[in-house]
This record gives structure tokens, C-alpha cells and sequence, in this order.
């Protein structure tokens, strides 16, 4: 008598525990899943604080020419509107990366995420290119303050259009390799935070830095 | 899989329709503010008016559509978060600039002579 009621309460005490366990776990999961992409945007919010000080910085320098180029010499819009579209398409992309992370659409996250990419690469390479111009046309980042000031601003935007496009590149292998996990979820989710971000300053930028220096 | 372990959170919520407004109302401020300045038919003091109001009206819209920022309940550090950021910003920026501007002109004669 007594082994056979043990046996039948082990189990249900065990089955009990990893109940238990598992909901914790649940909890665990869903407050780290909603903390995750707060503490994320608080880091942004940083982020954003770090830009106007860099953006402050080139508003005050702005006519420090010191007997060099302007910005109206040597902005060229139409580039720089090219660029702009890259940036904008890049994020509805992610945008759709989100809405088919959503239905659990591994391929086309993959996709997306590869489009969204590629847009950003775009973006950095005409950068890139436009700051060699300008180095070699003799406006270099030394040769006035209003240049420093350029290129420290826009730059900086640009090494966070880089690095976001390593955790892109990051993202698209855990993605392959372990699916739609809900971590891979949340990293999913504060990269598109990251990433719209990162064209919310960009549309500081050209209309600060560009337009504005070609009117004045 | 782990399907079903996907928790949604407040920040994630988006739809087609707000991406694609998103979109293009994003397109069309980037035109018009491109416009106003390439036609060169724009006074000077309405371009830069023209800029900055575009500017601020299309951060809005990639705050509203793309970041989903809203008034529910689920979003209030986030958004108080951002609000102290908009503070801080606006000091340090304003700041600077009004008190750059004023050097500027105290240091002007000196320059001058």
C-alpha cells in the first residue's frame, strides 16, 4: 500500500515543482521582455543628448570657415538626397522586418533584414565617398573649425549607422541559425529602435547641416 | 520551435498601415524641405523657416509611426524618458547657441581692430 501511494505522489509533486519552475520562468521572460527595450530606449535617450552636444558644437562653428571652404562650396544636395532616400527606405524595410517577425515569417525576416542591409551599406559607401572627396579637395577635418565640427558630427552618425549594420549582419546569422527565439525577438526589437533612431538624427543632420548651410 | 515563447511588448506594435503612412509622409517632408532649398525660388528667411518646421514635423512622424510612441499607459517611462532627453537637449542646444552668440558679438570690436 504505502510504495504504491508514493509512487503515485512523487510524480505529481515533481510535475508540480517543474510547473512552478516553468512559470517563474514564463514571468522572468515576459518582464525581461518588456524591460529590455525600456532600458534600450533609455540608452537612446542618451544617445540622443550625446548628438545635440555634437550638433550645438556645429551650430556655434558653423561660419569658423577660417578663409576656407563654405558648406555652400562644397555641399552637393542631390547626393546628399540620395542618401537621405537610402536611409528612408531602409527604415520601412525594417519596419516589414518587424511585421513579419511578427507572424513568424523566418524567410522573410531574413529577407528584409538582408534589403535593410544592403540600403544601409549604400548609405555608409556615398559617405565615405563624399568625406575622400572632401579630403582630397583639401577640406579635411584639419583645415577649419567648421570642418572639424562637420565631420565630427557626421561622422559619428555614420560610425552608428556602422555598427548598426554589424548587429544587422549579427542578427541574420542567430536569426538562420537558432530562428525566431523570443531573445532574438527583443535584440530584433531594439535594433529597430536603433535603427529608426538613427534616421531621426540623420533628418537633423540634413536639414541642419545641409540644407541650412546652403541657404545661409 | 520556441513560437510560442514570443512575448510582444508595448514597443513592438506595428501595423502595415502605420509603416506605409509613416512612409510616405516622411517622403513628402523630405521632398518639400529638399524643394525649398534646391528651386532657389524660396527667400532665404523662409527656406530656413521652412527647413526647420519640416524638420521637426517629420521627427514627429518617424516618432509616431516607426518608434510608436503613444499615449497608452504601457509607454509612460518611455516616454518620460524621452521628455527629460527633449529638456536636456533643448538647454544644451539653446544654450549654447544663444550664449556662443553673445560672446560673438562682445568679441567683435577686438576682432575688428
Amino acid at each position: 500500500m504505502r510504495p504504491q501511494t508514493l509512487d503515485i505522489e512523487v510524480p505529481s509533486n515533481a510535475r508540480a515543482i517543474t510547473r512552478n519552475v516553468e512559470l517563474a520562468e514564463a514571468e522572468e521572460h515576459a518582464e525581461a521582455g518588456q524591460t529590455t527595450p525600456l532600458g534600450f530606449w533609455i540608452y537612446l535617450m542618451s544617445d540622443c543628448i550625446l548628438f545635440s552636444a555634437l550638433f550645438a558644437t556645429y551650430a556655434v562653428l558653423r561660419n569658423a570657415v577660417a578663409g576656407g571652404p563654405t558648406g555652400a562650396q562644397l555641399f552637393h544636395l542631390p547626393y546628399v538626397l540620395i542618401e537621405t532616400l537610402c536611409l528612408l527606405v531602409s527604415s520601412i524595410t525594417y519596419g516589414m522586418v518587424m511585421l513579419a517577425l511578427k507572424v513568424q515569417k523566418r524567410r522573410a525576416v531574413l529577407g528584409w533584414l538582408m534589403i535593410t542591409a544592403v540600403l544601409g551599406a549604400c548609405f555608409i559607401t556615398m559617405e565615405v565617398r563624399e568625406f575622400a572627396h572632401m579630403i582630397g579637395e583639401g577640406a579635411g577635418p584639419d583645415r577649419s573649425a567648421f570642418l572639424s565640427s562637420f565631420f565630427t558630427l557626421v561622422g559619428t552618425h555614420g560610425l552608428h549607422v556602422t555598427a548598426g549594420l554589424i548587429w544587422m549582419l549579427v542578427m541574420m546569422i542567430q536569426v538562420a541559425r537558432t530562428g525566431l527565439t523570443s531573445t532574438n525577438a527583443s535584440r530584433l526589437l531594439c535594433l529597430s529602435l536603433f535603427w529608426h533612431f538613427l534616421d531621426i538624427v540623420w533628418i537633423g543632420v540634413f536639414s541642419v547641416v545641409y540644407l541650412m548651410r546652403v541657404i545661409v | 520551435m520556441n513560437d510560442a515563447q514570443i512575448h510582444s511588448s508595448g514597443a513592438s506594435e506595428g501595423s502595415l498601415p502605420t509603416y506605409l503612412l509613416g512612409f510616405a509622409l516622411a517622403l513628402i517632408l523630405t521632398a518639400a524641405a529638399f524643394w525649398m532649398v534646391m528651386s532657389g525660388g524660396v527667400s532665404r528667411s523662409a527656406a530656413l523657416a521652412g527647413v526647420s518646421a519640416l524638420a521637426v514635423v517629420q521627427i514627429a512622424v518617424h516618432l509616431i509611426c516607426f518608434l510608436h510612441m503613444n499615449r497608452s499607459s504601457d509607454a509612460r517611462w518611455n516616454r518620460m524618458a524621452f521628455l527629460f532627453a527633449v529638456i536636456i537637449i533643448g538647454i544644451l542646444v539653446a544654450g549654447s547657441l544663444w550664449i556662443m552668440n553673445h560672446l560673438h558679438q562682445n568679441m567683435m570690436p577686438m576682432l575688428m581692430d
